[in-house]
């Protein structure tokens, strides 16, 4: 990429979705921030007028694929379409094959999203061997290793033996780790296909109760707060959950949560149907759940939107429910999804969708350089996003390897126009640049 | 009426036309020359992915009665049983022009998906723990021709209602046609929702057999046992098991219905299966002009 450097001066932009400015990046920062700044020479101008500048997006939780099902995503394909979903730095789940337990793995995959350059790839390390939720993997070599890794998860699975949990959570201490889990009980989930009420017993598919999600969670507050570490949440999808992380927080339990995009929109009636693109861990719930999480995002309960992009090729979905594969695509979505459930609903301003969204996982991740907010001399990781630019969702469309997106067929209210990864644009006019 | 899916598609009238229908091809049954020309020229495709010689059977019988051509493709031994996927599987029968396809599958679900990738009409005959609607049907059908009427009939459907689908066709279509049902099972075995059904529901068969003028039993698999459902196959079928002496209990002209196969000294005991009170034979029979009613009305349209 050698003539797109910049320096970029972003015309009219409306940071946080305040006042416009013009935004100068050169350098990697954000040079000069200013009213009807001069076009210094060799510099390209962007106009950005109407558009909202956020910094750029950090997503807690990602599944890129890579080792191992590179026909489903790869790092190169998962970059562009975070890129194009304003993401400057995305954390790639450990349930690879091989998976990514040991610091071999997962320097692979740091050193390919360096290599491809589009965002920051960070890899999350498996809390235990192999996934297999017996033995703890080695999270010191992990986290020493070029790829400084500082989330551990079993994502996919849950780490429900509670004593190998409790020395997770200790153990990552030292590392000032953080330890994402995947709250699904597994005996109360066997065989369990969508959420248990009244649509899946309607459609004889076996139910996923809410309780299997809240157990655990109530479960694993507790012992982050009687060991003294930080412990995150991933994918909270009941009311219940998000009353028992709020009930911990008020205890002084060190934990943070995140939803998905999806979760804050859909709901299991979708289900009705029987159409596979709707299958997803945790399963999509009730009206009821959708508007608790909200609100829990709205007044911080919830820390993060992370998106759990779970890319499938098309076979693992045209198929028969119960043997369809669990997952959904979501980054090229997220940021319209969060505008439509929580901006356009009034439950979060701009300012609170950049901190949910870039602000708190980059710190949750330890992420430096990211989630610095849009200020002189900051890193130059930013986002320019048109409100009034409405999208057919279609899932063919999408940069990511898959297709298989919910929100296919849906009118979303918003696109992103560009993203600039330290001053270098990944996406200018709505295109990977 | 294009597919039959879910007996909870189907109103009132549509529901009453069905067994209208059966009566009509019922006696066909009782002719010397069994045979109709009506689906002469049309493709019926029996697709199952389960063994049910049964239901199999009924079906196979019901097309050639009506003079479709009949295709079995079962799962074993064809290119099903080595992986193909259902959706190739629906290519196939579309190109071979099926203008029917009956389904059964493990899969809850299965009959809907198909539908959306075959032109033809398709017909569930059982997905998954979902639902099995010609059961039902001919179930309301054997009950019309026995007790006159459905509306008003009191019916408690007693066993393992969760991974039940007759149970679930059963509830949707005996309420649309103005029966009154009652499921009867361990909490265990009745689906967390049960409360939002369109029926009351008792954990006490012995309350509820002397206000029934039906009651079916459902087959419980003793395997239930081991997944913690009810502590043994004998304190099951000690409060849930019909004998001699609960069918005492019951309304001098209440019939006792399964959908087959039964388990003998489980659910039921020898000797209520073997009264004529008992209406399993004849429910076979009945299935048999059901399923050519449902045919017909699905097929048999120019
Ligand atoms: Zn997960």
């Amino acid at each position: 990429m050698p003539d797109n450097h910049g320096p970029y001066l972003i015309r009219g932009a409306r940071p946080l979705g305040g006042d416009p400015v013009d935004l100068l990046l050169r350098d990697g920062t954000v040079a000069q921030i200013g009213n009807d700044l001069e076009v210094p020479e060799g510099v390209q101008v962007v106009d950005a007028e109407g558009l909202i500048a956020l910094p750029g997006l950090v997503d807690l939780h990602t599944h890129l694929r890579e080792p191992g099902r590179e026909d489903a995503e790869t790092v190169e394909t998962g970059s562009r379409s975070a890129a194009m979903g304003g993401f400057t730095a995305v954390h790639a789940m450990a349930n690879t094959h091989p998976v990514a337990d040991t610091a071999g793995v997962v320097e692979q995959v740091w050193h390919l999203g360096r290599e491809i350059g589009l965002c920051d790839v960070r890899p999350v390390g498996a809390v235990t061997v192999g996934l297999a939720g017996a033995q703890l993997s080695e999270i010191g070599a992990m986290a020493d290793s070029a790829a400084q890794v500082r989330v551990f998860s079993d994502d996919g699975k849950c780490v429900s033996d509670a004593l190998l949990m409790r020395r997770a959570l200790e153990y990552a201490k030292a590392f000032d780790g953080v330890v994402a889990q995947h709250a699904q009980e597994p005996r109360l989930t066997e065989g369990a296909q969508m959420n248990e009420g009244c649509v899946s017993d309607r459609l004889g598919l076996p139910g996923w109760p809410a309780v299997a999600e809240e157990a655990i969670i109530a479960r694993d507050c507790l012992l982050a707060q009687h060991v003294g570490s930080r412990l995150h949440v991933c994918h909270v999808s009941t009311k219940g959950s998000v009353d028992i992380i709020r009930w911990a927080k008020e205890r002084g339990c060190d934990v943070t949560a995140e939803v998905t995009p999806h979760h804050l929109l859909l709901t299991d009636e979708l289900v009705e149907g029987y159409d596979p693109i709707y299958k997803v861990n945790p399963p999509l719930r009730t009206e009821e759940d959708v508007l608790a999480l909200r609100e829990g995002l709205a007044d911080g309960t919830i820390d993060v939107v992370a998106t759990d992009h779970a890319p499938h090729p098309v076979e693992a979905k045209e198929t028969e429910w119960s043997n369809a594969a669990m997952g959904m695509v979501g980054l090229e979505t997220a940021l319209a999804v969060v505008q439509r459930t929580m901006v356009d609903t009034g439950l979060l301003t701009w300012e609170q969708v950049a901190d949910r969204m870039s602000a708190a996982p980059a710190r949750i991740g330890r992420l430096d350089g990211h989630g610095r907010g849009l200020s002189e001399s900051g890193p130059a990781n930013v986002v320019l996003y048109d409100p009034a630019a409405p999208v057919d969702v279609d899932g063919t469309a999408m940069v990511t390897k898959s297709s298989n997106t919910p929100f296919r067929g849906m009118t979303l209210p918003g696109q992103v126009r560009a993203t600039f990864l330290r001053g270098v644009p990944t996406v200018l006019e709505g295109k990977n640049a | 009426m294009r597919h039959l899916l879910s007996t909870g598609d189907l109103d009132r009238d549509q529901a009453t036309l069905i067994l209208d229908t059966a009566t009509e091809l019922a006696q066909v049954g009782d002719r010397s020359v069994k045979k109709l020309p009506t689906l002469r020229g049309r493709t019926v495709v029996n697709l199952f992915y389960e063994d049910s010689t049964r239901t199999r059977t009924s079906f196979e019988l019901a097309a050639k009665r009506l003079s479709a051509d009949v295709i079995n493709f079962s799962a074993k031994g064809s290119s099903v049983s080595k992986g193909e996927s259902l959706k190739d599987t629906a290519l196939t029968l579309q190109a071979m022009g099926a203008d029917g396809v009956v389904i059964r599958h493990s899969a809850s679900g299965a009959a809907h998906r198909l539908s959306h990738w075959v032109d033809g009409s398709v017909l569930n005959a059982g997905d998954g723990t979902h639902e099995h609607p010609t059961q039902a049907l001919l179930d309301a059908f054997t009950m019309r021709n026995r007790l006159g009427t459905l509306a008003g009939l009191r019916v408690a459907v007693v066993g393992d209602v969760l991974h039940s689908r007759v149970a679930r066709s059963n509830v949707l279509l005996l309420t649309t046609l103005g029966a009154e049902v009652t499921l009867v099972a361990p909490p265990t075995l009745l689906p967390v929702s049960v409360g939002t059904w369109p029926c009351e529901v008792s954990y006490d068969l012995d309350a509820v057999l002397p206000k029934s003028d039906v009651v079916m039993m459902l087959r419980v698999q003793g395997e239930r046992m081991n997944e913690s459902f009810f502590p043994s196959v004998r304190e099951y079928s000690r409060h849930y098991g019909l004998d001699g002496e609960r069918l005492g209990r019951m309304p001098e002209h209440a019939i006792v219905m399964h959908p087959g196969p039964m388990v003998r000294g489980v659910e039921i005991s020898a000797e209520v299966a073997d009264s004529p009170r008992c209406t399993v034979t004849e429910q076979v029979a009945n299935g048999v002009s059901l399923r050519m009613a449902v045919l017909y009305l699905l097929l048999g349209g120019s």
